[in-house]
This record gives C-alpha cells, structure tokens and sequence, in this order.
C-alpha cells in the first residue's frame, strides 16, 4: 500500500536507481552494519484516512473536555474565549507548514507577525524589547533567572514562595544545569544576599493575589544588588499595572491565555521581555526592521549572534525552535480583542471572581484563605477535604477547583474566567453549599 | 512616469497603523454578575496601546501578510537537516478536535483516559522504533530534549560519584545546538575532528576520551548525511571509559524501519516530531522534542511520564527524575499529530519512508555531481551536502546561489552548514518529494552553475523576484528597531 | 595594498602601533574584510588589565563572533567610542578612524614579538593561496 505522502512509483524508483547507479535500494543503506539492520517493529498495521479518523475520533471521545461543562480549573492554563479569527489565521497552511524564517525575501509574513508581536508584549508589559517567544511560561521564567545569574556574575537565584510548583520546579531543572543555588524566600521574610541574581516574583501569584507592594519589592531587590524577574498573567495585564511600571527587569508569563486552547498542557507559549540594557542577554529570536536596496519595509531575524547557530557553547541559551505558531494565535487574539476587549476581558474575569469569591465565603464552612486584592483565581478552605469536593462536583456535571490542600489546609484553588456565566456561578455556589452541608 | 497606484509599502503598515479607536474585531458579552469595586487607581494601568481593528481589516492584514510566505504546501523546502516533509491535513483536522483540544492539564486523570492512552502507546512506538527502553514526550522542542538528555547525564553521573567528568565531547559537524546544550548542563565542550571520510576520527575521539569526559553527542547519520559504519565501535569506546552516548536524532528519517539506536550502543537519543514524524513547522515552532533512554536511565527521566495501572493509565514520576522541565507534559497538540502519523505509516510505511528519503537524497547527489563540488565522495544518507566553492572561483558565492534558487521558485537549501564544509550546500529532498519536483530542483541549480559561468551578476544580485530584495541586515544589527513606535520613526 | 609599516601585527589579525609607551589597537584591513559587515563590538572598559595574546573583546558582524586578543599586556586608557556609535567605521577605516582601543604598555619588550608588516603580509598572502 504505497502511502498517501510518497509520491515516487515504483516506476519511478527503477528510473531513479538506474540514474544514482545501483540495482537496488539496498545498497543504498550498506554502510549500516547487518548486525544493525533491524527486524521486525511492534506498530499496529496502517490505516487508511478513514479508519484513522474513527480511531482518533473514538480515543478523542474517551476525555471529557471542559468546554461542554461549567469548569473552575486554573492553576496556570486557563478557558479564556478564543475568537475564531484566530483559528482562521494559524489554519493558513502559509503560515502553518513555513519554516523559520531564516530567508528573509520570503519570510515576511512570518517576521512581520514575529515583529508585531514582540511590539505587543512589549506594550502589555511596558518593557522595552521582547522576544519571539519561548516554550512556555514556566521555561521563560527559568531562562530569566539564567540570564540574570550570566548578566550579574551571582550564583543564587531567589523565588518567592507564591510562585506556581510547577515554575519553581523548571527553574530548579535548568539551575541545576548551570550549578546554580535555587532559595525559596516567603513572601514575609524577603532577605536577599549579595550572592542572588534575581528575584522572581509571580503577579497575580499562584493563589491569585497581588503582591500588597510590588514597587517596594523591586526596590528592596535593586538594593540587593540583584534582578527583578516578574512573571505576569498577560490577561491581568488589560487591567492591572504592568510590570514595567514598578520596577521589572526581566518580565515573563505564559501566553496560552492569548487565543490558545487549554489542549491537555501543550503547546503553549513564553512570553519574555527586559529592559533596553539586556538586549544582548535576552535568549531566543528576534526580529528586527529593516529595508531592501528599494527601500520597502522589511523585517530580518536580528542580533543573532546571540544564539546557538553561530554562537554555539557561548549562546545565550540553546533555544532554537520554539512556538511561533502559537506566538501567531496570540498577536492575532491581541489585535482581535485591541486595546478596548482585553480591558474588558480582564474586567469580566475580576468581578466574576469576585462575585464567586463573595458568595462562597458566606457559605457555613467555607472561607477565603488569604485577604488582599485578587484577580481571576482564589483560594477557599472548605468544609471538607477538596478531592471530595471536587469529586462530588463532578459527579454533578462539574470541573471544581485545583486542590491545593498541600499549602493550604483544606484548600481549594477556583479560577473563573469570561467564560463562566453568572448562572453556572451560581449553581457551583448552591452545589458547595450543599456538599458542604453533608459533612 | 506613471502617477498610477504604487506597490504598497506592506512592511510599513502593522496592525498598529491600520488602528482607528472605536472599531473591533470581536464582541464579548456584557457582565453578568454584580460589578465589584474595582482596585484603587495606582494599581490600575493608565493606558494599553494595544490595535483597535475590524474584523474584515484584521483578516485582510493577516492574509496579505501570509501570501508573501515561502511554505511546504506552495513548494518544495530542501533544507538539510530539517526533514521539511508534507504535513498530512487529515493531523490538522484531527489535533482540533475538541475532545482533545478541551482538556485541562489539570483536570481529573479519570476524564482524560484517552489523551493518556494516546500518550502511553506513543511512548511505546517510539521506544520500539529506536530500540530504547523508556521515553519522556515532555520536552517542547529538540534542544530542550537535548537539554534533557544532557541533564539526565549529568544526573546520572553525579549519582555515581562521578562529578570529576565535566567534558563533552562533540563532532566539528555538530548542530550548534548541541554544543550550546552541553553548556546549559555545565559541561565543557571539546570539539572531535571528522575524518576525510566524513566519519568521526576515531584516532581524534581516543585521544579526547579520558575520565573526564561524560558522553558524546552524535548525530547519525550526520549532518553530512554519511552513515558512520564504526558506531558500533565508538560506542564501545565510549562504554569502556564509562561515558554515555547521546544521539541527536534529528536526522532519524533514513534510519526508520531500517536501524535502531538502542541496538548501536546509543544510551540517550532525542526525536524531532516537527521533522521526522511530520508535525508542522509552523514558521518556527511549536514542535516536540521526546527523549528516548535505556532502561538504566529510565529512573532519571522528566516527570511526568505516564503509567499504566491496571486497566487505567497515571501520570508517574521516575524515582531520581530530574525533575520539569515545562509547566504541564509536553506539546500534546503536537503529539496527536504524530501520533496519527505513526497510525498511517504502519510498520511497512516506516521503511517506505526512509527508503524514498535515501533514493531521493541519492538521486540529487547523482543529478549535480558533474556540476558542484562533492566534498565527501560517497553515498550519502537521506541528505546530500555540496559545495559552492568551485563558484567562488567565478566569485559567486553559495549565498548567492541560495538567493538566486529563489527566483526558481525554490526555497533554498541549508547554506554554510556543517561548519566543516566550505560553501556548504546542504539538501535533504526528504520523500515526500517527486521525481519531477526533484528533477526541477537539480533543473534550477544546474542552469544556476551555468549563470554563474557565463553571467555571475545575475546570481550575485538575485533575488529578483521575490516580494522584496535583500534586506539589510547590518543596519539591522548595528541600529535595532525591535518594536513598534507610535511616531512610525525608525528610530527605537 | 601593503600593510601600514608604522605598527606591528599579530597572527590573528590585530594591530599595534606604540608612541609614548601608549599601544593603539586595532583589526587589519584582512581581518574585516573577512569578517564582513561589522554590527557590534564589545571592548574592555578603561583600567582593565590584559596580558598579551589574551582575549580583549569581541567583535560581531552579522552571521560571525570573532575574538579580540591583545597584542600586548597593559591597561586599557581609552576606548573608541565612535566605533561602539558606528561600527561600520572599523570596516571603512582600521587603520585610522576605526581603532579600537588605547593601553599603556606593561613591557615595551613585547612588541619585539609581534609579526613586522612584510611578516604580516607574507602570513595573508599564504593565507589566501589556501
């Protein structure tokens, strides 16, 4: 069964030997030694289109997505409204099936978008320069920290303890690479040495809140001798005061919020900007204006001597493929909604979770766990243990909360985004209450 | 002259230029709850210079803008290397489906059985295929699964007692990649020479391998497309002195169905998704970057990996895991893809694969040998690397031959890559090609061997027919314009 | 075009030229030539010690690092500021406009090692045959 993605015939194949010299295709693989030539492999037979889409359609049916329940999961992915322009843009296969945009004459779709974007998140995060994109949020904030320990000479990276396990763990990984010291610091006990590069500090943190004064944290760090690294929600940005603003050196985030799905973990999308003075630092690509012998506009990679194709052992970092498609989705998502919808989009997550937060706090037996200004997320102590509280939401058609009972006794992580309306908000409230009221 | 409408100038006019206040491209709902008081103030941001666009304008910018891509659906991309294969359309429809595009990371294991029974078998495919025991499909790209891998070393070894070992050694033909990584993972880089035939010099290699070193990071075939005949005795060089052997795997397609790390003495091997098994590139990504192992390192891989218990399937953590390296467990959406990639080939495909991948690359290598210079003389692999360097006679270089393959129709090639080829022209057809797109291709560069002889200039000031000419990519460096500015001014 | 009799060279292409126990450096005419468009430079700052032969800075075209080695030991006095404005300068002028930076000699002994302009010449002319 000649497969659908080989165009050479068998005809073709004997014309094509005859012109390289050899009477079969097997001689063309006799620098393998025999004693490597493999046999049999344990892959199920092949399927034609059809039987492909009835397997993948019957193993997609075997997972209950979120999108047809009321769901309440955040702890960094997140069900924001994805605009079907978004899709319709990342569906052209122009952009889709290019390649990175190494030959400028016939890549500027590709830069342009690239250039947009980075001019973009610059302007949520009111940092000057940004790159193209990273991994994810997690793997950004960790190249940060890399950067600012290679920027400063210093060998001690320094997390706040708010920041999502999940970063925290990255950051050890790559620190670990390095033979760097990771110290986690509570929020109430920040001591920075003159040994620590940075500071990283997550906004709103993995609880939701605010950091009560995050100007006097950039200053108490600036003092240390060391970075500021603000990890950012980029939808709390359409609100909040961007990092920029107090004090940021380095800001990072996850982007999968800017038109992405929530897609079981991945891909998603690191966003990551610094200040005008580690530009030559900054990992990743970027692409900068420029024009022809003609004089049109147009967009190049840029100062890439900073990366591992031609710096190699000494490159900023090894990135080289990293998610430009889903960069794309976020530049359209951001041109989509504009300077008027992610104001409004940030607007509707803060009061529908404060409307939640409100109404379960007056439920008997449960409780807001922390005080303070929140935004999108919020912790609640439960009146029992939160595996079962989800457990029994979800037997009612529900995806509760994440159960953060490990840092807070009983706690229940809830996140409400644009996507929730008033009615699910209020029969989660009336299902918690009742789940609560068997105890 | 003619006064009528002019080329416009796309570059010069981005979504922030098109803006107007007041238009939009999307509706929202209005809100349905009780406003809360919102935050004082300072603590507010005071503007977001974000576009304002309709919807009609938004799609014609982006589409304008996708027209001047160069892509595999409009043509043929011979980049050595990077396995520019056709990405089958019945992946796209199938990686958008909402029952898998809808699932939380987080969400209860019990409602996502089928993502993790997709997941599970893939782990096992590409363990078999690779004769490997265990696999992580966490990492997002290939260099963070050679970061991962290269960790997994370093792990390992210290666990042994073994820290004095802080070199890795790394072929001259290595993707820069590669040295970069052994960087990130501490690890100083020594460079091993190729010998005249293209293959590691096992003379340079002994020599280089002491105690102190950790591992070697091959790619193989390499990135000359050669196939090293002696692996098997590297290998066991490098066991004998107690280091490992790391694979690059990017150049997998000539192998598939036919040869298996696992059995040649490879420890540790990365896969690209977004070349061998098909994912699409997407101007830079996202792509996919499993990291395959032998059982003995199995316990150091990243967390999570996932389980089977019973009839149900976890996500697991190796006992000594070096721990995340991304937030969730990798690029699912990716991985469906090739996924159902896998479920098409088959066992037979595999070979059908790598099988037309060699023709192919072989039947380049025929067709423009009586024009360009082959620097290793022998079969190649699933790529053939060329060089421009009997065209710089005539004062043409090979960057100027890629610009003028443009005018063709083509993108070009991988140029000055490997480092240890002059005027490196790298091309890996890949088998998804025809032989009449091929016989195109080696059409073009022969009449380009030709011009070279009797018209250089043409060469040299190619390309000529692209949406724009050479850039300027001096100015670009020396004066960077890396943003948008509201002055539309070209300074930054 | 024979290189400037007035200095002397070192292998890897930099330029000395001492008056007063002060050393101005700089890259020869060969050196950007094959380095191409020169983007960036990163030079010592005033008051750092370098041994000769040790690595001074960097220099960036577009596609390429080069290193920087000094071609003698001393303090750095100056540095160019005109070149990190425009590095274009080192290309259209490296011999004049386009020095890099100032050191006072540690041991004037040193320039005795360095390659004459014939010696240097003779090096690039070898060079190109290859």
């Amino acid at each position: 069964m000649t497969l659908p993605y080989v165009p050479n015939t068998a005809a073709d194949r004997q014309a094509m030997l005859a012109a390289i010299g050899v009477a079969s295709v097997e001689e063309l693989f006799a620098d393998i030694p025999s004693e490597f030539r493999t046999g049999e492999l344990g892959l199920p037979p092949a399927l034609s289109e059809p039987e492909l889409v009835r397997e993948l359609s019957a193993l997609a049916g075997r997972n209950r997505p979120v999108d047809g329940m009321p769901c309440f999961l955040g702890g960094g992915a997140y069900r924001h409204f994805i605009p079907s322009v978004v899709s319709e843009v990342i569906g052209r296969s122009e952009f889709a099936t290019a390649y990175t945009p190494y030959q400028a004459e016939i890549s500027q779709g590709t830069l342009q978008t690239i250039f947009e974007f980075q001019s973009m998140v610059c302007e949520l995060t009111a940092m000057d320069v940004a790159n193209a994109g990273m991994y994810d949020g997690a793997s950004a904030l960790a190249e940060a920290c890399l950067m600012a320990a290679g920027v400063s000479g210093r060998r001690r990276i320094a997390l706040l303890s708010t920041l999502h396990p999940h970063y925290q763990a990255v950051v050890r990984t790559y620190a670990f690479g390095r033979g760097l010291a990771v110290d986690v610091l509570p929020p109430d006990g920040l001591a920075l040495s003159e040994e620590h590069a940075c500071l990283a500090v997550q906004q709103p943190n993995f609880f939701g809140h605010f950091l009560p004064d995050a100007e006097a944290v950039g200053r108490a760090v600036h003092a240390a001798g060391a970075l500021f690294v603000v990890s950012a929600d980029p939808i709390s940005l359409g609100l909040f005061r961007p990092p920029g603003e107090y004090g940021a050196d380095v800001a990072v985030g996850e982007g999968q919020s800017l038109g992405s799905p929530l897609n079981f973990g991945g891909p998603y999308l690191g966003l990551f900007a610094c200040r005008q003075e580690y530009l030559r630092h900054m990992p990743g690509r970027i692409v900068g204006r420029t024009s022809d012998a003609q004089s049109r506009t147009g967009y190049v990679l840029t100062l890439q001597t900073r990366e591992q194709h031609i710096r190699r052992e000494r490159a900023t970092s090894n990135i080289c493929t990293s998610q430009q498609l889903v960069a794309l989705a976020a530049t359209v998502y951001l041109a989509a909604m504009g300077k008027q919808g992610l104001r409004q989009v940030a607007e509707l997550c803060y009061h529908k979770a404060h409307y939640a937060a409100q109404r379960i706090a007056r439920l008997p037996g449960y409780s807001l766990a922390f005080d303070g200004l929140f935004f999108k997320e919020f912790v609640v102590r439960c009146p029992r243990p939160p595996s079962e509280v989800n457990r029994a939401l979800l037997e009612r058609g529900i995806i509760g909360g994440l159960d953060v009972s490990q840092y807070v006794e009983n706690g229940l992580l809830l996140c409400l985004t644009e996507m929730s309306t008033c009615e699910e908000i209020d029969r989660l409230v009336e299902d918690l209450a009742e789940i609560g009221g068997s105890a | 002259m003619s006064s009528g409408p002019k080329t416009p100038d796309i570059g010069a006019r981005l979504t922030f230029d098109l803006s107007k206040p007041g238009r939009r491209a999307c509706a929202l709902p209005p809100c349905d709850v009780p406003a809360a008081e919102l935050p004082p103030p300072q603590l507010l941001r005071r503007e977001l210079n974000l576009p304002e666009l309709s919807q009609v304008d938004l799609v014609r910018y982006f589409l304008a803008l996708s027209r001047l891509n160069y892509s595999v659906d409009s043509g043929f991309y011979p980049l050595g290397s990077c396995t520019m294969k056709y990405n089958p359309k019945v992946h796209e429809k199938l990686a958008s489906l909402p029952g898998f595009t809808g699932l939380h990371p987080l969400q209860p294991l019990a409602t996502v059985q089928g993502a993790l029974a997709l997941m599970y078998d893939l782990q096992r495919w590409l363990a078999d295929i690779t004769g490997l025991d265990a696999v992580s499909l966490a990492p997002a790209a290939g260099a963070q699964g050679e970061l991962t891998g290269i960790l997994m070393v370093k792990a390992y070894l210290t666990d042994r007692g073994e820290e004095g070992r802080t070199r890795v050694l790394v072929p001259d033909s290595a993707h820069g990649t590669n040295p970069a990584t052994a960087a990130m993972g501490g690890f100083e880089v020594v460079t091993v020479a190729s010998d005249s035939q293209g293959n590691t010099d096992r003379q340079a290699l002994a020599s280089a391998l002491d105690d102190g070193v950790a591992a070697l990071m091959l790619t193989l075939p390499n990135t000359l497309g050669l196939f090293d005949p002696n692996i098997g005795r590297i290998a066991e060089m490098l066991h004998r002195k107690g280091a490992l052997l790391y694979g690059d795997g990017a150049n997998l397609n000539a192998l598939l169905g036919r040869a298996r790390f696992g059995d040649m003495g490879f420890d540790i091997v990365h896969l690209n998704m977004h070349k061998t098994f098909s994912t699409p590139h997407g101007g830079g990504g996202p792509g996919s970057g499993p990291v395959v192992v032998k059982g003995y390192l199995a316990p150091y891989l990243p967390t999570p990996v996932v389980g089977k218990e019973g009839e149900g399937f976890v996500l697991a953590t190796p006992e000594r895991s070096i721990g995340r390296v991304g937030a969730f467990y990798g690029h699912f959406g990716v991985l469906v893809r090739a996924y159902a990639y896998l479920r098409t080939l088959g066992v037979e495909g595999l070979r059908q694969v790598s099988d037309n991948a060699v023709i192919n690359a072989n039947y380049v290598l025929a067709r423009l040998r009586p024009a360009y210079h082959l620097p290793y003389d022998r079969r190649c692999m699933h790529e053939v690397v060329f060089s421009g360097s009997r065209q710089r006679a005539k004062g043409v270089h090979t960057l100027d031959i890629a610009k003028r393959l443009i005018d063709y129709g083509f993108h070009p090639p991988t140029v000055y890559f490997p480092l240890i080829v002059d005027e490196a022209l790298m091309i890996e057809p890949t088998e998804t090609e025809s032989k009449e797109a091929l016989d195109a291709f080696c059409d073009a560069l022969l009449a380009i061997a030709r011009e070279a002889e009797e018209e250089p200039q043409v060469v040299k000031e190619a390309p000529h027919t692209a949406p724009i000419g050479r850039l300027d990519e001096a100015t670009a460096a020396r004066r960077p314009v890396l943003r948008w500015r509201r002055e539309a001014g070209d300074e930054s | 075009m024979p290189s400037p009799a007035d200095r002397r060279y070192t292998k890897e292409h930099e330029w000395v030229r001492v008056e007063d126990n002060v050393g101005t450096v700089g890259i020869t005419d060969y050196a950007q030539d094959q380095l191409g468009d020169i983007v960036y430079l990163d030079l010592p700052s005033p008051g750092t010690q370098v041994k000769q032969l040790n690595k001074l800075g960097e220099i960036e075209s577009v596609k390429a690092v080069s290193d920087l080695y000094s071609p003698v030991s001393g303090e750095v006095v100056a540095v160019n500021q005109e070149v990190i404005d425009r590095p274009e300068l080192v290309n259209q002028s490296p011999y004049e406009e386009g020095w890099l930076v100032r050191l006072r000699l540690a041991d004037p002994a040193e320039v005795d090692n360095l390659l004459t302009a014939k010696q240097y010449d003779e090096l690039i002319a070898q060079a190109r045959e290859t």
